[in-house]
């Protein structure tokens, strides 16, 4: 019933997950107490769904969308307004273009390829940072928050997996 | 026809891949803007980082529950794991701060007797506006939690936020029913306060690791590890006497403070309302606080 409702005005909700997952990934990381035992960073949960979906879904996340839902993380976290929206959005780019090196490919191809983007955004933010900041920002945490982002994006993309095919299905 | 259908296509190919290109270096142009901006402090970035609080305070209050709920059975079991030695440490305490209290007791009397002989003028008392922490920063480069409470809970930017243990830091940024509260171990957070046993006035800095350091204390200070800091009230922004920290250690001239509050295990925290603030304009309740839900 709910499925046809949807139907009527012509929404079709699985083109709709992309984006709301990275939304959700989004609010995932300000989201307190998750994370007790490592209390001073949170994996960069949308840096992950950004990957993911420039790979398997980039015309569900364009660019702008993106941008949108960075500057809604800059604004969550109090980071500097279009850190994470500047860094999403070149990852966004760069991943989309070579997409075709990772699909059809094993999970550990993509992980790996993962592992060079989470170094990458991570040495980007912390640059910005200092310049930012005009100070040498420490890199402990942010490294952590990359070996942590690195290590969970196996658990998080099978997340990400499960609700794309129960959405599918029911659509 | 097949060879000219083929050069359409690219060619398409080639206009998309030219807008996508367009597109990013826009975005990311924009994105630097927007930092510049932000940088020099706009209203514009303000009242839109408010609005983004508020419009995401509704979900967050609701997502913030089942983590704190999960991180407390952590706690919980945690503190099963020692309970044994925790009560024997505990009842040494007990007897310690019994003792504590009595001498209290004895020196608020004298104190109220000795201030009455003086005539010395009270510090006007503060109220106090309890909210629930639904956010907290995550991100690598600042310390901050989000509140929810705002501008309608008389919540005003700069005022100081504590909990039982002591100072966790000011207004930041005001949101109808949201804020943002800048932690003392912040980068950019600066505290004017008073070494206690000596009376030396500096200035308290954050490097948003968890150990702060006292910066512009006067020359000769004498700090020692154990003193205790405290705020000193002077910019009239932050009421005196706040417990902040623990001084550890003093190594050539850098004087580090642990502070009393643990960061990680912050629930709920009580915004001080400057006596000399604005009231809210609505909210009769104002001054008696939002109760925690």
């Amino acid at each position: 019933m709910k499925g046809l409702a949807w139907h009527r005005f012509g929404v079709r909700p699985h083109l709709l997950i992309p984006a709301t997952l990275t939304l959700a990934a989004v609010l995932l990381s300000v989201v307190p107490g998750g994370f007790s035992a490592l209390p001073e960073t949170t994996p960069f949960f949308a840096l992950m769904a950004v990957y993911h979906w420039s790979i398997y879904r980039p015309e569900l996340l364009p660019a702008p969308v993106v941008f949108t839902l960075g500057l809604v993380q800059d604004g969550l976290t109090g980071e500097p307004l279009g850190l994470f929206a500047l860094v999403l959005v070149v990852v966004h780019g760069l991943v989309s273009t070579q997409r075709r090196a990772f699909l059809g490919k094993t999970f550990l191809i993509e992980w790996f390829g993962f592992a060079f983007v989470a170094v990458g955004a991570t040495l980007a933010c912390w640059l910005i940072a200092c310049v930012y900041f005009a100070a040498l920002v420490d890199p402990l945490p942010v490294a952590l928050q990359g070996i942590l982002t690195f290590a969970v994006y196996p658990c998080v993309v099978w997340i990400f997996a499960r609700v794309a095919r129960a959405t599918q299905r029911t659509a | 026809m097949r060879q000219r259908g083929g050069e359409t296509r690219r060619d398409a190919i080639s206009i998309r891949v030219m807008v996508q290109r367009l597109a990013l270096l826009l975005l990311a142009g924009a994105a630097v803007t927007l930092m510049l901006l932000d940088k020099s402090d706009t209203r514009v970035v303000e009242r839109f980082r408010a609005a983004v609080l508020d419009t995401a305070s509704p979900v967050l209050e609701v997502l913030s529950q089942p983590a704190i709920a999960i991180s407390r059975v952590v706690e919980e079991v945690k503190f099963l794991a020692y309970l044994h030695e925790q009560n024997a440490r505990l009842r040494e305490e007990n007897a310690r701060l019994m003792h504590w209290r009595a001498t209290a007791l004895r020196l608020r009397q004298q104190h109220a007797g000795l201030a009455a002989l003086l005539d010395a003028r009270a510090d006007p008392s503060s109220t106090f506006v309890s909210a629930r922490v639904i956010g907290d920063s995550g991100g690598p480069f600042v310390r901050t939690v989000l509140l929810n409470a705002g501008r309608r809970d008389g919540v005003v930017g700069g005022q100081a936020a504590i909990n039982g243990n002591g100072l966790v830091g000011r207004v930041a940024e005001v949101g109808l029913r949201s804020s943002r509260i800048l932690l003392i171990t912040d980068l950019n957070s600066r505290i004017p306060i008073v070494v206690e046993p000596s009376r030396d006035r500096g200035v308290l800095e954050g490097d948003n690791s968890n150990v702060l350091t006292i910066g512009y204390l006067p020359a000769g200070a004498r700090t020692s590890p154990g003193d205790r800091i405290v705020t000193s009230g002077h910019g009239g922004v932050f009421p005196a006497e706040l417990p902040v920290g623990v001084v550890t250690s003093v190594e050539g001239g850098v004087v580090h403070v642990q502070p009393f509050v643990q960061f990680h295990r912050l629930d709920y925290v009580r915004v001080v309302k400057h006596p000399f603030d604005r009231p809210p304009s609505r909210e009769p309740a104002a001054g008696r606080g939002r109760a925690p839900r």
